[in-house]
């Protein structure tokens, strides 16, 4: 075999209970290569790394067709233990780090150097003394060889979530053999600025001659590392293409193999400016953790699409979540003139404001319950709809529940196998359906929603864009959009009001250049438009 | 045919499938050793009634949230106070078992409130404070049973002060419900069949008075606070109300649940006898299929059958392969605390 690839995946073809997921895969990596691994939610990408990691799932659903060589050697990695000592490591999505060890314990866990003492030599090596000056300077190395400037020795528990990511690395750099490693989606829980840091040192990493298999949704992160990119739909592989030679939105056709046309025209989207107040906020303060609103002031126009951005963590998600009431909020809101009561769910949802939550899996759904039940729920308890009543008691009607969902699926176009159906079951982007149909079964004057399109594909994003814009059209519903992608606000809202530091940086209209989106996120518009003037 | 079967065994899960096929395999042994399987039958049949309210009484403790109720000796407790008023006030027969149900019942809800109060302020360790509470309780109680002013001479010590330790029912309501409309018939090959008609038709009316109020809004409310709380808290549902309102339900039921037991089993027990009650109705229930976090009413059904059929019949089984002496006791101990523990390590649950 060739011996220039440290990866190559030959003719993988893999079957689970008679369903293909994978069908004659191909994929090569040499050393020192940034490859990216593209793919909708289900095209086969986590099946693959099973199988290059040799999980005990793939042999318990009866093995893999093809072959996989490492460093020219074809290799049979039955568990993961092996496909370490291969030197293949892994960068988890979810950190797997001891937040009450150092970062050197962490690095070093299981691995540790270590030294003969008196009684290790008595009573076996197991009870050698660990060797901390060697460990700590070999920790020291990694982290360097990453350019992350903290101490070796402090507790993992205070550091920042980005750093967390890059302990993660250090650790798997630390094991001297490693050949290949695996990022999956190591940018999801990261703030731009850090998924930034992390991009720069993983184009490091290449540069020492470590190959980097890279898999993520981001595509504009692809095309800034990437040189290959290898793009799955359907457990096949569609194209295999250098960076130089495609662009995003090639690679988004490729992705979802249908042409996305986003942009709404332009004419249809008046600017809201003249029309009336429908919710008025008023030095609103927020203290949700990680995303604390330091005195807003905003007036929301009724029927508009207003759409809230701004970097993660500088308040944006606070100010739906405070005004919602799930997290202690000051300051003033009104609803047409009227003063409504804060840090109460209750009476606003009974004022007809409607709230889909950015967290969908931990606040927006009942994950074990049917879909009929998330949808008529809120408006049951708050509403006291779907309800038979027989004096005091109450039932639930089940029929008008099932015909009310059932008519939400089809005007929502969630696919599922019908009402019954465990949302846990859904897909993200369906999931999210859900959340929306239970939002308008309330039938909301209002409707807020939060990061509508995070972790769904980008063929559902659509449709949930498409829906959202047809809402305010047809039912002339005003949406309060939080999101944390400027493409998707500029999109289909009528004004964008962009958050920084807690506070209100400014509203443009989404035909305003680039220039001023970036200088307002960044919180420099005041500052760059006075020393203009 | 084939998967319906499978369906069948996915719902169920793995390890009631494994107590199913125990349990029909000892009902297997019980025939070929020339058991009494007539008396057997009967046994089963009583003691599901007995226990089967205080199983039930798991079902709302689990939906609001805080876990298997391990505090059941609170509501037991004030069952047994609802029965000592109802003798003291010289009732028998009905009215008594009637009178000391309704009687319990305001203590229960008392009761049940505070704990509920305490059960809010350990989220997330409830099951451990649940357990050491209701020790407590009963030890607090042993106090309180010698103290309590009862004068009624059936009950209190003939010399010296405080309530006896047993106290028989005989005169009182003893079997009131298992007698009601009991079915007695001789069926030829199997032998005599007793249907305590009474005690089982109690126990399915409350399972259903349970299963109709989580259909209701209020039911509706509280599966949704003790499922996902954030959920809930965003749906305007108060989730510590609920959480109350679930411990209160769970005493409740605890009170009644353990006035029905006394009056099948025809006595009442003070002191420490309610000491380790909550273990057997907890474990039942996760026989039947319930999770810490999941239950339903057809779980409390299925499985207060197989724990209490498996206990029942396990141990003449067992005592007939190996008779010496008194080795039964131990063996009582053996089978049922192995139940309880195989119960408590699957607390995963079906679905």
């Amino acid at each position: 075999m060739d011996t220039k690839y440290t990866l190559q995946m030959k003719n993988i073809h893999k079957v689970y209970f008679n369903n293909k997921v994978l069908n004659g895969v191909n994929i090569n990596v040499k050393p020192g290569e940034i490859h990216a691994l593209l793919g909708e939610n289900g095209a086969g990408k986590s099946t693959l790394m099973n199988i290059l990691f040799g999980m005990p799932v793939i042999h318990a659903t009866g093995g893999f067709e093809g072959d996989v060589y490492i460093n020219g050697q074809l290799v049979n990695v039955k568990s993961p233990k092996e496909a370490m000592k291969l030197g293949i490591g892994m960068v988890h999505q979810e950190f797997m780090l001891i937040p009450g060890f150092t970062i050197t314990e962490n690095i070093k866990l299981n691995r540790e150097t270590t030294k003969h003492n008196l009684i290790s030599r008595l009573l076996g090596s197991s009870l050698k003394t660990l060797d901390k000056r060697s460990m700590e300077s070999d920790a020291r190395r990694s982290l360097d060889t990453l350019g992350l400037e903290i101490s070796e020795k402090a507790k993992v528990s205070g550091l920042p979530v980005g750093h967390m990511q890059f302990i993660e690395i250090a650790r798997e750099i630390d094991k001297r053999n490693i050949k290949l490693l695996v990022f999956d989606e190591p940018t999801a829980v990261l703030t731009e600025s850090e998924a930034d840091n992390l991009l720069k040192s993983m184009k490091k990493l290449a540069s020492t001659g470590i190959a980097i298999l890279f898999i993520t949704h981001r595509l504009d992160e692809v095309m800034d590392t990437a040189d290959n990119i290898t793009i799955l739909r359907d457990g096949e592989v569609v194209a295999t293409k250098k960076k130089e030679e495609t662009n995003v939105s090639e690679l988004a056709l490729l992705m979802v193999g249908r042409k996305i046309e986003r942009n709404v025209p332009s004419e249809n989207r008046k600017s809201s400016e003249d029309s009336e107040d429908i919710m008025t906020l008023k030095n609103l303060r927020v203290s949700m953790p990680g995303e604390e609103v330091k005195g807003i002031n905003l007036s929301i126009k009724k029927g508009e699409i207003l759409g809230i951005g701004g970097l993660a963590g500088q308040g944006k998600i606070g100010i739906a979540n405070g005004i919602m009431g799930l997290y202690p909020t000051r300051g003033e809101v009104y609803l047409k003139g009227k003063k409504l009561k804060l840090n109460d769910p209750k009476t606003m949802i009974q004022n007809g404001i409607g709230f889909v939550s950015e967290d969908r899996r931990g606040i927006g759904l009942l994950l074990d319950s049917s879909i009929q039940l998330n949808i008529v729920l809120t408006a049951m308890q708050m509403q006291n709809k779907f309800l038979h009543k027989i004096g005091p008691i109450t039932q639930i009607n089940n029929g008008k529940v099932k015909r009310h969902a059932i008519k939400m699926i089809n005007n929502l176009d969630v696919r599922c196998q019908g009402p019954q159906q465990l949302t846990r079951r859904l897909s993200g982007g369906n999931q999210q359906k859900v959340c929306i149909a239970r939002a308008l079964t309330l039938e909301p004057d209002i409707l807020f929603i939060s990061e509508p399109t995070r972790g769904i594909d980008v063929g559902a994003k659509k449709l949930i864009l498409d829906l959202l814009y047809k809402l305010n059209k047809e039912l002339g519903m005003t949406i309060v959009m939080t999101s944390s992608e400027l493409g998707e606000l500029r999109s289909i809202c009528n004004r964008i009001a962009i958050i920084s530091e807690g506070k209100l940086e400014g509203i443009l209209s989404p035909f305003d250049s680039d220039v001023d989106f970036g200088l307002m996120m960044a919180g420099e518009y005041h500052k760059f438009h006075k020393e203009e003037a | 045919m084939d998967r319906s079967i499978r369906e069948l065994m996915n719902h169920l899960g793995l390890p009631r499938i494994i107590i199913i096929l125990f349990f029909i395999s000892i009902c297997i042994m019980a025939v070929f050793l020339g058991l009494p399987t007539d008396m057997l039958t009967n046994q089963v049949l009583v003691r599901i009634g007995m226990n089967g309210v205080l199983v039930l009484a798991m079902v709302p403790a689990i939906l609001s949230g805080t876990g298997p109720n391990f505090g059941l000796p609170l509501g037991v407790i004030c069952g047994l106070l609802g029965t000592l008023i109802s003798i003291e006030m010289n009732l028998t027969g009905f009215p008594g078992f009637f009178a000391a149900i309704i009687i319990s019942i305001p203590f229960a809800v008392i009761v049940g409130w505070v704990y509920g109060l305490l059960l809010n302020k350990v989220k997330g360790s409830e099951m451990m404070i649940a357990t050491y509470t209701g020790f407590s309780v009963v030890f607090l109680m042993s106090i309180g049973w010698i103290i309590m002013p009862f004068k009624s001479p059936e009950m209190v010590w003939p010399i010296g002060k405080g309530l006896r330790v047993t106290i028989s029912l005989g005169e009182r309501f003893a079997e009131v419900l298992n007698k009601l409309w009991h079915i007695d018939a001789i069926i030829p090959g199997f032998g005599e069949l007793k249907i305590p008609t009474g005690l089982l038709v109690f126990f399915f009316i409350l399972c259903t008075i349970v299963w109709l109020f989580l259909r209701s809004k209020s039911g509706l409310a509280l599966k949704t606070a003790g499922d996902n709380p954030k959920f809930a808290i965003a749906s305007g549902i108060n989730v510590d109300n609920n959480r109350i309102i679930g411990t209160v339900l769970s005493t409740v039921l605890g009170a009644i649940g353990i006035i029905v037991y006394t009056q099948s089993y025809g006595f009442i027990q003070l002191y420490q006898a309610p000491l380790m009650v909550a273990f057997p109705a907890v474990a039942a229930i996760l026989i039947g299929g319930a999770s810490a976090q999941k239950a339903h009413v057809s779980h409390v059904i299925l499985g207060v059958f197989l724990f209490q059929g498996l206990l029942t019949i396990a141990l003449p089984v067992a005592s007939s392969i190996m008779s010496e002496g008194n080795i039964s006791e131990a063996l009582r101990m053996i089978v049922q605390n192995g139940i309880i523990l195989y119960a408590l390590t699957k607390v995963i649950g079906g679905e």
